[in-house]
């Protein structure tokens, strides 16, 4: 591992090869070159490291639907309240869900009204917090990308192997490529390059993604979250652009392996099978989610605790589908900021850290 | 072996003013505590004060879990309340402690906290004077919340506070950002993380003390407890009408806590501190209150962050790349308790 300072080092290395590239681009397109990332903790670390703002006058940065809180669907998050007020339930979950605002309430505030919310780093924690409490009904709250269900998976074929009919999970799992294939087919989409999250490619490999240059003619390159792989991913795919290229590369070699981590997707495959799925801000997308198979029934809570709610419509005046969309920055919504901000959040972009309207509430309002 | 199991638990009946009562206060607080105030036994301890001015602050303390690596719960009853007055310029005399326990906690357990509490005080030359005990039912409290009350004289000559604050200010905090926060989380979450992250729990009125006593330039200076550097900087920039300036290379993180809150996507200038300051001082002063931080007070990872300059209230970082990058208060991030 590099030490800060060399790091540092590096990064600025990076950025004085990357900004003439920029420009070049710039000329080329006439306008600032697009580059969308898919994944939240590139969107937090971009914004963190100042990239975002030394980047500002030559590059256009978005962020994509990469935080798996913010593309959750409205109905899907009253479903997981209306769980949180069944008797007995106690629901696991990561942070982020906590404050994501359904219809009428969040889990906040049910939590604060009696209901039981835990909140656990790893599903294997909630494993060992059902075996310890018999008599609760642990569920635990399956919302994430291919980089999250391997644990989830692991933790039902745990829960199955030590016996516990208690613990159980809600799938709302999504999967990367099929909403990048959605993006890509947008006709209205203008972007020019995408970086590709360097934790999902880990699990699914950098061939997993070679449709968005082979199908869509559109430069990739797979990314790592430090500053400096960053800088040199966006130069990666700076070249691609100013010489008319368009390959998947991939810049994390340090962990991204061609064919991935073949142990996750087993585990993935033996619990869980794709099934369409609802996005924020896209709608139904084919083959886009994870449900379990019926074979573990019993580790699936909507199996288990059926809860029906409304057609749900997401907050009045929210734009997280435009914004989620690359389409529109978060500021161009009418809410951010005024109505909308992280102590009191409208649309669940403004919830996760990892969600681009907080990520810019945070970190970029009134540039400097 | 019930029986013994049975000894070694807190009942209801230690709450309940008779014999166990007496017996908790005997064994545990009186032995530990022992000094003549306490030891008088009346309803009031009655002392004397010197001319001046009096400054008293009190904070509770709920922390989970109630042993962490660098401390525990009563370590940290003793230092919070201690550096809330340290801070504000005053040296703490007395303290006053309040304990509301659970039935069914382990009397070891409590034994443990209460010489931890009675250590923490010798270190910070202060005393506990008058107490309280509650025990409540299974399930009304977590194992033992306990409030602090301090009282103390305001340092002769020190004059602190917003008003004083004025661009081209320095601001320095005295070592490691996040320590504490981040060895609560990792005790709380088992995220198999092998890890060696020391909470930094510490009296700071003796350091203080000395600071102020030779550094006039000294003006204000604010415990970094909940919400970290972050939201304190932006609290002071809000209230003195400033804004922050601060260097992303020049703030203080151990590697271990830099590693593993990029890991969890957590930022260490938002966790909680229990043993820094953040202190601005007149820039003239500034070189050499850093240095006698470093070579006198052995607080080796003390720095330099910044700068105020003129401003509305913001707090901005430049970042090691060179970008800038705004600060803000934290807002609700599901952190278990820390304090
Ligand atoms: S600013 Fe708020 S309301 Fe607007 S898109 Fe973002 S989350 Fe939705």
């Amino acid at each position: 591992m590099l030490s800060k300072a060399q790091e540092t080092d590096a990064a600025r290395q990076a950025l004085a090869r990357l900004l003439p590239l920029a420009e070049e681009a710039a000329r080329r397109l006439g306008r600032r070159a697009v580059l969308m990332e898919v994944c939240g903790t590139h969107t937090m670390a971009i914004a963190r490291s100042g990239i975002k703002s030394l980047l500002a006058g030559s590059l256009d940065l978005r962020s994509g639907p990469g935080c798996p809180v913010c593309v959750t669907e409205q109905r899907d998050i009253d479903k997981i309240i209306a769980m949180a007020g069944q008797p007995g339930v106690v629901i696991a979950t990561f942070g982020d869900m906590l404050r994501v605002p359904g219809t009428k309430t969040s889990l906040e505030v049910e939590r604060a009204r009696g209901a039981r919310v835990e909140i656990f780093y790893s599903p294997m924690e909630a494993v060992e917090f059902a075996a310890r409490h018999p008599q609760k009904e642990v569920v635990f709250l399956g919302v994430g990308f291919e980089t999250t269900t391997p644990a989830l998976a692991l933790s039902i074929a745990a829960a199955k192997s030590r016996g516990l009919t208690n613990y159980s999970v809600f799938s709302v799992h999504k999967l990367v490529p099929p909403v990048m294939r959605a993006l890509l087919s947008d006709p209205d989409l203008n972007i020019d390059g995408l970086l590709l999250p360097g934790h999902v490619c880990t699990i699914t490999g950098r061939k997993a993604f070679d449709f968005v240059s082979a199908e869509y003619r559109a430069p990739a390159v797979v990314a790592g979250f430090e500053p400096v792989d960053i800088l040199e991913a966006i130069y990666a795919l700076l070249k691609q652009i100013t010489a008319g290229q368009a390959r998947t590369l991939n810049g994390y070699a340090r962990l991204v392996r061609e064919e991935g981590n073949r142990k996750a997707k087993e585990i993935m495959a033996e619990i869980f099978e794709p099934t369409g799925a609802a996005w924020r801000g896209f709608g139904e997308i084919a083959q886009s989610g994870l449900t379990i198979r019926k074979s573990y029934a019993d580790y699936d809570a909507a199996v288990r605790f059926p809860v029906e709610v409304p057609e749900a419509l997401p907050p009045k005046g929210c734009a997280c589908g435009e914004v989620l969309k690359g389409k529109i920055t978060a500021d161009k919504c009418k809410l951010f900021g005024r109505v909308c901000t992280p102590s009191s959040p409208v649309g669940p972009c403004m919830v996760s850290l990892e969600g681009a309207c907080a990520a810019y509430y945070q970190y970029e309002r009134h540039e400097v | 072996m019930a029986n013994r199991d049975k000894d070694d638990l807190i009942l209801l009946a230690h709450g309940d003013g008779g014999l166990l009562t007496h017996q908790l206060l005997q064994v545990y607080f009186l032995r530990y505590f022992n000094n003549e105030l306490l030891a008088q036994m009346t309803d009031a301890a009655v002392f004397q004060v010197e001319a001046g001015q009096m400054a008293i602050s009190t904070d509770s303390f709920v922390v989970n879990p109630i042993f962490f690596p660098g401390g525990d719960i009563g370590k940290l009853a003793v230092c919070g309340t201690v550096n809330d007055l340290a801070v504000s310029g005053a040296q703490p005399l007395y303290l006053t402690a309040s304990f509301i326990i659970e039935e069914g906690f382990s009397l070891g357990s409590m034994e443990k906290i209460v010489a931890s509490i009675a250590q923490t005080c010798r270190e910070a030359d202060v005393r506990i004077i008058a107490g309280d005990t509650k025990v409540v039912g299974r399930g009304q409290t977590d194992k033992v919340f306990i409030t602090t009350t301090g009282v103390g004289y305001l340092l002769p000559g020190v004059n602190l506070g917003y008003q004083r604050l004025e661009p081209g200010d320095k601001v320095l905090v005295n070592g490691c950002l996040g320590n504490h926060g981040l060895s609560i989380l990792l005790q709380r979450e088992s995220l198999g993380l092998e890890s060696q992250v020391v909470s930094d729990c510490a009296p700071l009125n003796g350091m203080i003390k000395k600071i102020l006593s030779r550094f006039p330039g000294v003006k204000f200076m604010r415990d970094l407890t909940r919400g970290g550097l972050a939201t304190n900087a932006k609290e002071i920039a809000l209230s003195a009408r400033v804004d922050f300036w601060l260097n992303e290379t020049a703030l203080p993180v151990e590697e271990g806590v830099r590693g593993i809150t990029n890991l969890l996507g957590l930022d260490p200038l938002y966790l909680a501190n229990e043993g820094k300051f953040l202190m601005v001082v007149a820039a003239a002063e500034a070189d050499a209150l850093l240095k006698y931080l470093q070579e006198e007070l052995s607080a080796a990872e003390s720095a330099i962050i910044g700068e105020l300059r003129s401003g509305e209230g913001n707090v901005f970082m430049k970042t090691a790349l060179g970008g800038t990058r705004r600060l803000d208060m934290m807002a609700g991030t599901p952190l278990p308790r820390i304090c």
